[in-house]
């Protein structure tokens, strides 16, 4: 029971808010609070990555875009040209695609949302599969390196396909219906459903994880990122295992991608940049390297005032300075700072992580 | 046919000849032991057997199959469990989570079915936890369970690396030094835990310094000196082996 | 491809590889001394030729150049002082992650103070449609100021690191500091060297290329990931292999745009270094072994 009470209270506490805001009509903020919930499921999902199973990831915000592009893409580039093939002929007869009209009256043959978001999530699945087989393989400064350069190559991408919109990216998506009375819009009259929607998800996708890592396969990443050569030979299959902490971020970044361009009606490539990537790693840094709450709540708290737009144009210059503070002060997030023995700390000179020149220096 | 059994086995390092044409079996339920000087090559050995290292040319054999060339973690599921010189614990995790880790190859609980935290996961959680605070009670340190392992004193922690290793099952221990930096007490226990072992079934290769250690449980000894093998032969024999004797003290 | 057109590219490849192959060098500075890869060498860049380019209308070029790469190597001591010096034992992820935080402080520190715009130092000699005859084709005067300026540099770096005590004393820092250490070498002095020598040589290289490519406050991070290329591509801590691999990559690059859309130019470099990452990490120089054994 101890286990369900934070849940609890975060549920009262989403329901809560959207009521007050409902009360104080103050309901343009439940906006910002559903936007931030997306963001918030990709950092759970990075947090897993780099916190438990301690792989970096430079280049998270690739993978979001892979999914809201795709998902984007797919709903609203016209198939009409090419109805006639084979290929477009079985998706229609598999029910995978609608037909409507554009803005100029003409007729519109898209994919629909639904196999749309099936598409990009797998996607992007795929391609983190592919990815990781090799790049997890690297370390420190490499793997570092390699997610970076990950994520600038889908930024370049998107920026230079005309499918994907170039420099304009992607508007007019369509909603999303996800089951008959739920969709997923930017409508005003459906804020409050969007926001439990996007609640919901973040909520469902909290409580997987929580479990995944209080169990078995959490322990073994956990191992991973103790002592590789420990956990290899206390039978953890490391190469696995991290490919499959890094498949599951990738899928948790594509499908809040994916939401939050059907509720936003469009993306753009700047959600694929480094900044976005550097901002998610900040985020999990302070909430918290391995510490799944933490990182959920300074997911919402620093998005949101990031989407407020209280940073101003300081924007990405806050989250670099956090970056900083954070690894200076306390490595491992702000709820693990050790308040009290900083001051001894800083008067000792002592307290030090995993060194960088290993346990060999100085050991015979 | 013996448990394990090294035939010609090399390794190079550029130009370093780290382990050079070393053969030697280990007998089912025995204590072998490896000793030599300083950069004998006796890690790197115990790395080859272990897996963490290739083999430039050589073989290992375990109840007859090859096992060189394998993955850890694939020597792991074979049955041999190993400890480390420098203690490697994980960081992070309290004594009962790091034993608890060394079940990982004893439960089965995957990817899915630990995320939709379905009944029968709960039920073998409960059986590994179980199983792990035997083990710390076995080795005595079982107030420390919920204390951050990489916090425990040095021979707490090697005790919890001791159960780690136990944890696996395995019908061979790798021990790497497992009396160093531990005083005279501490090592009797070590003795004990080892003669302890054996009497589990388990057969133990260890590389050792501590000399008393070594004459007193070790059925046979393996001398090794710039990587290679010098001699093999009970204690008492390579007590009084006039080459063993110039290799440690010169001449 | 004509002759004169196949040299055009070679000198277009040669310039910016010798930019790249700066970058590289100062990253293997710092990392020689301290394991650390800088993530902000490109800003040291990109401050140069902003300082220098706000210096000019108080002074004469020369002297606007020497100030601004002074004040870069200023900065970069400043850079170790505050953030990194006092640290003890930090873990590789931490360390990468703040240099990442301090390249982006110093970007956006640039954004606020010069803006947008995008500037360049005058040609240092004529204007931008001089040009030489050279092998055949016509080239621009600057770009024998660049391979001019880095060909001095390489070789006063040489200069410096064989021959000087000082340049000794950092060598025998990044071989082994324990022993640098126990020998009296003042270990901290050296990593605030490392760090002031790589924010000069990259300061120079900014003043440079400047009227060429302009400056921007956000060149940095380009440079940043084609530097880091280069570096690997000869094997880190390898600075004169960075020299070979930055040429390679700069001429590749130029030798492209006859291949691939100019999109793409930029996305050569990163498939460049992820083919290096997966399949030969310890650099076309490097040797697997010797890799496999350095420490992080």
């Amino acid at each position: 029971m101890k286990k369900l009470f934070p849940l609890a209270l975060l549920v009262t506490l989403v329901v809560a808010v959207q009521m007050i805001t409902g009360w104080t009509d103050t309901r343009f903020y439940l906006t910002q609070l559903t936007m931030s919930a997306y963001y918030a499921l990709l950092i759970i999902g990075l947090c897993l990555v780099m916190g438990y199973a301690g792989q970096l990831s430079l280049g998270h915000a690739g993978f979001f875009a892979i999914g809201g592009y795709v998902s984007a893409a797919l709903t609203t580039r016209n198939l009409e040209g090419i109805k006639d093939t084979v290929l477009i002929r079985l998706f229609d007869a598999l029910g995978l695609l609608a037909a409507g009209q554009d803005i100029y009256g003409d007729s519109l043959l898209v994919v629909t949302p639904w196999a749309a978001c099936l598409a990009a999530v797998l996607c992007a699945g795929v391609i983190a599969w592919v990815l990781g087989i090799p790049v997890l393989k690297l370390k420190g400064h490499y793997l570092a390196m390699a997610t970076l350069g990950f994520g600038i190559i889908v930024y370049r991408l998107v920026l230079a396909s005309e499918v994907f919109g170039e420099a304009d990216g992607i508007s007019d998506v369509p909603s999303f219906p996800l089951v008959p009375g739920l969709t997923v819009s930017g409508d005003f009259g459906a804020r409050e459903e969007n926001y439990y929607i996007a609640w919901g998800l973040l909520i469902i996708g909290l409580v997987l994880l929580r479990n995944l890592v209080d169990s078995r396969v959490g322990r073994a990443l956990r191992s991973i990122h103790g002592s590789e050569d420990a956990a290899e030979a206390n039978g953890v299959d490391t190469a696995r295992f991290k490919l499959k902490a890094f498949v599951i971020s990738a899928v948790f970044a594509a499908v809040a991608g994916v939401f939050l361009t059907h509720y936003n009606g469009g993306i753009g490539p700047s959600e694929a940049g480094v900044m976005k990537s550097v901002r998610y790693v900040a985020i999990v840094a302070v909430g918290g390297m391995a510490h799944l709450w933490g990182a959920m709540v300074m997911g919402i708290v620093l998005n949101f005032l990031s989407l407020r737009g209280v940073f101003g144009s300081y924007d990405d210059a806050v989250f670099g300075f956090i970056l900083i503070v954070i690894m200076l002060f306390a490595p491992r997030g702000i709820l693990s700072w050790n308040w009290r023995g900083y001051a001894a700390i800083l008067l000792r000179r002592g307290g030090g992580q995993e060194s960088l020149r290993e346990k060999t220096d100085g050991l015979a | 046919m013996a448990l394990l059994e090294i035939a010609r086995l090399h390794k190079k390092f550029g130009g370093l000849h780290a382990v050079n044409d070393v053969s030697f079996d280990v007998a089912q339920g025995s204590i072998k032991a490896v000793i030599g000087p300083n950069g004998a090559g006796k890690t790197t050995l115990f790395n080859l057997i272990a897996g963490s290292l290739a083999a430039t040319s050589g073989r290992v054999r375990f109840n007859g199959v090859e096992i060189q060339g394998k993955k850890p973690h694939q020597i792991a599921a074979c049955g041999i469990g190993r400890t480390f010189q420098n203690i490697k614990l994980f960081h992070d995790m309290t004594a009962l989570e790091n034993v608890m880790v060394g079940r990982h190859l004893r439960s089965r609980a995957g990817l899915v079915a630990s995320m939709l935290h379905m009944p029968w996961t709960l039920k073998e959680e409960m059986q590994i936890r179980a199983k792990s605070m035997e083990l710390l009670e076995l080795l005595e340190i079982e107030a420390y369970a919920d204390v951050e392992a990489t916090s425990l004193a040095f021979g707490q922690q090697r005790a919890v690396e001791f159960a780690r290793a136990l944890a696996l099952e395995p019908t061979l221990l790798l021990l790497d030094e497992p009396a160093a930096g531990l005083n005279m007490q501490e090592t009797a226990e070590v003795s004990r835990l080892i003669a302890r072992i054996r009497d589990l079934g388990i057969t133990v290769l260890l590389v050792e310094h501590d000399m008393s250690l070594v004459m007193e449980i070790s059925d046979e000894i393996v001398v090794l000196s710039f990587g290679q093998k010098l001699a093999e032969d009970v204690p008492s024999a390579i007590q009084n082996n006039t080459e063993v004797i110039k290799v440690y003290l010169g001449e | 491809m004509t002759a004169e057109l196949f040299v055009q590219y070679l000198f277009a490849g040669i310039t910016y590889g010798a930019i790249y192959a700066i970058v590289a060098i100062g990253f293997n500075i710092i990392y020689n001394a301290t394991g650390i890869i800088n993530f902000a060498q490109g800003e040291f860049v990109m401050l140069g030729g902003m300082i220098s380019i706000s210096l000019l209308p108080m002074m004469p070029l020369w002297l606007a150049i020497t100030t601004a790469v002074m004040l870069t190597m200023v900065f970069g001591a400043f850079l170790e002082i505050c953030f990194i010096r006092w640290l003890e034992n930090p873990s590789v992820l931490r360390m990468i992650i703040i240099t990442i935080g301090l390249s982006i402080l110093t970007r956006e520190a640039a954004l606020h103070v010069w803006g947008e715009s995008i500037r360049s130092l005058p040609y240092f000699i004529g204007d931008e449609v001089m040009t030489v005859a050279l092998f055949g084709a016509r080239i621009s005067p600057q770009v024998l100021w660049v391979i001019g300026a880095c060909g001095l540099m390489v070789i006063g770096l040489n200069i410096f690191f064989q021959t000087t005590s000082v340049g000794r004393e950092m060598r025998a820092c990044a071989a082994n500091r324990r022993a640098a250490l126990l020998c009296g070498i003042n270990t901290h002095n050296m990593v605030t060297l490392s760090f002031m020598l790589s924010a000069g040589i990259g300061a120079l290289a900014g003043c440079v290329m400047s009227p060429i490519t302009s400056t921007q406050y956000d060149i940095g991070t380009g440079l940043a990931i084609k530097g880091f290329t280069v570096a690997i591509l000869g094997g880190l801590g390898n600075a004169m292999a960075a020299v070979g691999a930055g040429l390679l990559l700069g001429i590749l690059e130029a030798f492209s745009v006859s291949v691939v859309p100019l999109a793409f130019k930029d996305a050569i470099a990163i498939a460049i270094l992820l083919l290096i990452l997966f399949f030969r990490p310890h650099g076309l120089f490097g040797s697997r072994t010797a890799a496999g054994l350095k420490e992080f």
